[in-house]
């Protein structure tokens, strides 16, 4: 054992530990990575996918998807296609971190509780993209215990809900965590989001007990702060701050007879 | 101990040696992993397969590791293990491997995975210490399915996902204990478990180390002020 504790021996030991080690972390990584990025693309897409109600278990998901779903990027401040940007490579989570893609929202202005909001924002557009049957926008903002994201998908008159879904949050499991429940997520079929064009102001809000007419839906039990901040991030997003400007285009389409 | 038998080794960490319910060891784990049945499943064998190879790996090496430094020795083996796990989690088991998020990345942290490498892997040899390994494993996930079998069917009303107990929630009739789908159930949950554990082998209960005695000082005053 003597000869085990020779320095030379321990540099020997350390070295050639840390060469074997390292040598098998990459590989795995390096061999599972395409595996692992085609696991989140498929991920992304069923979330997609899955707020649209037009995908049942066991569909195909990256066929469905192809055959459904085109993704466009939206100039938020005046709701017009970006057709400078590729939807496919454009990623407006790491947009929102970069100053020259986003802006610093102010207190007032910040709602969703974000801090900074990017300039564009990738929308998904399902059946034809010129008159597409459903639109899906992404929202985020601050529920209890951190930040939640998820999409709100709209019917092609840019006013009715189809659902509302996150695919990632992490509140209260059983009370606010019930945003992941199916029977709270299918009271949002059919509501409404904006009254008589108004677009600068979003009606859509939750209410404890009881939610009546088509700008109402029920609070979670037992989770105010969650549910306060669904409708906050709904709120901002659907604002002109948010996708009021992309939406109000698809009223002026529908009278306009387009 | 290199007489220790196959099934001797395997078995008896499960019940009569427990990691977690006699060595009260990898309880932060225990805790945070278990409001499902199916992520403790995945969790299980996870440490189980870090155990297996860190032991195998450990007791590959033994008699070439400086003293001076075998703690990091195996403190390198270990992380390595981790990382590769995960990265198969992420690549096979996506959705669980969200689930689990940074507890995969804690086993590197689990005392009894470098607990087992230090006290087995370091004197025995490869295959027994693999077994070991096995064996620790399998009584830490053993305790992580009891304890997530119970906060589940009385968190969510289900079993791995299927729906045992209907909650009001779907139209049912249970009212789901909010409590259990929280970490700090699974501290009522294991202590339990470890009391029934011990009422079936009384041979495990520590001997008491003091004993409270009747207050002696307030006679004396009584006395005084009489």
């Amino acid at each position: 054992m003597a000869s085990n504790n020779s320095i030379k021996k321990t540099l020997i030991v350390a070295f050639s530990l840390c060469v074997v080690c390292s040598v098998v972390v990459s590989s795995a990584a390096v061999v599972l990575k395409p595996k692992q990025v085609q696991n989140q693309e498929l991920d992304r897409k069923s979330n997609i996918l899955q707020v649209t109600e037009l995908y049942k278990p066991g569909d195909n998901v990256d066929k469905k998807y192809a055959e459904l779903i085109t993704p466009r990027v939206v100039d938020l401040k005046n709701g017009k296609y970006a057709d400078n940007l590729d939807p496919e490579t454009y990623d407006q989570f790491e947009a929102a971190k970069d100053p020259a893609t986003s802006r610093t929202l102010s207190g007032q202005e910040d709602l969703a509780g974000i801090g900074r909001q990017e300039n564009y924002a990738t929308v998904y557009l399902v059946g034809d993209p010129d008159d597409p049957e459903q639109i899906v926008l992404p929202i985020r903002g601050q529920g209890l215990w951190g930040l939640m994201e998820g999409f709100l998908s709209v019917r092609g008159d840019g006013n009715t809900i189809v659902g509302l879904s996150y695919y990632d949050q992490s509140e209260t499991p059983g009370l606010g965590g019930e945003v992941d429940n199916p029977r709270w997520k299918a009271k949002w079929d059919g509501k409404k989001i904006y009254a008589d064009g108004d677009y600068q102001d979003p009606k859509i809000h939750l209410v404890k007990g009881g939610a009546s007419g088509e700008y109402q839906v029920d609070a979670l039990s037992g989770a105010s702060l969650t549910s306060r901040g669904v409708t906050n991030m709904l709120r901002f997003w659907l604002s002109d701050e948010g996708f009021a400007p992309y939406l109000a285009r698809f009223h002026d389409d529908s009278q306009g007879g387009a | 101990m290199a007489k220790d038998s196959v099934r001797d080794v395997v078995l008896s960490p499960v019940f009569k040696n427990n990691p977690i319910a006699l060595q009260v060891l990898g309880i932060c784990s225990a805790l945070a992993v278990t409001n499902s049945m199916s992520v403790s499943l995945v969790m299980g064998l996870a440490v189980i397969a870090v155990t297996a190879f860190s032991n195998l790996f450990v007791s590959l090496i033994r008699n070439h590791i400086p003293s001076s430094i075998r703690i990091i020795v195996q403190m390198t083996i270990i992380a390595s293990l981790v990382i590769v796990v995960d990265q198969v989690l992420r690549a096979y088991a996506y959705d669980m491997s969200k689930q689990l998020s940074v507890f995969v990345g804690l086993i590197i942290t689990n005392c009894i995975v470098m607990g087992r490498a230090e006290a087995y892997a370091m004197q025995n040899g490869p295959v027994m210490s693999f077994l070991d390994g096995v064996g620790n494993g399998l009584g830490y996930a053993v305790i992580l399915l009891i304890v997530g079998f119970v906060r589940e069917l009385l968190g969510s009303g289900s079993v791995f996902g299927m729906t045992v107990l209907p909650t009001v929630q779907n139209g049912g009739w249970y009212v789901p204990n909010g409590l259990m789908l929280l970490p700090p159930s699974a501290f009522f949950v294991i202590g339990l478990f470890i009391w029934v554990l011990r009422w079936f082998n009384p041979e495990q209960v520590e001997k008491t180390e003091y004993r409270i005695v009747a207050n002696s000082k307030a006679k004396i005053k009584e006395t005084a002020n009489v």
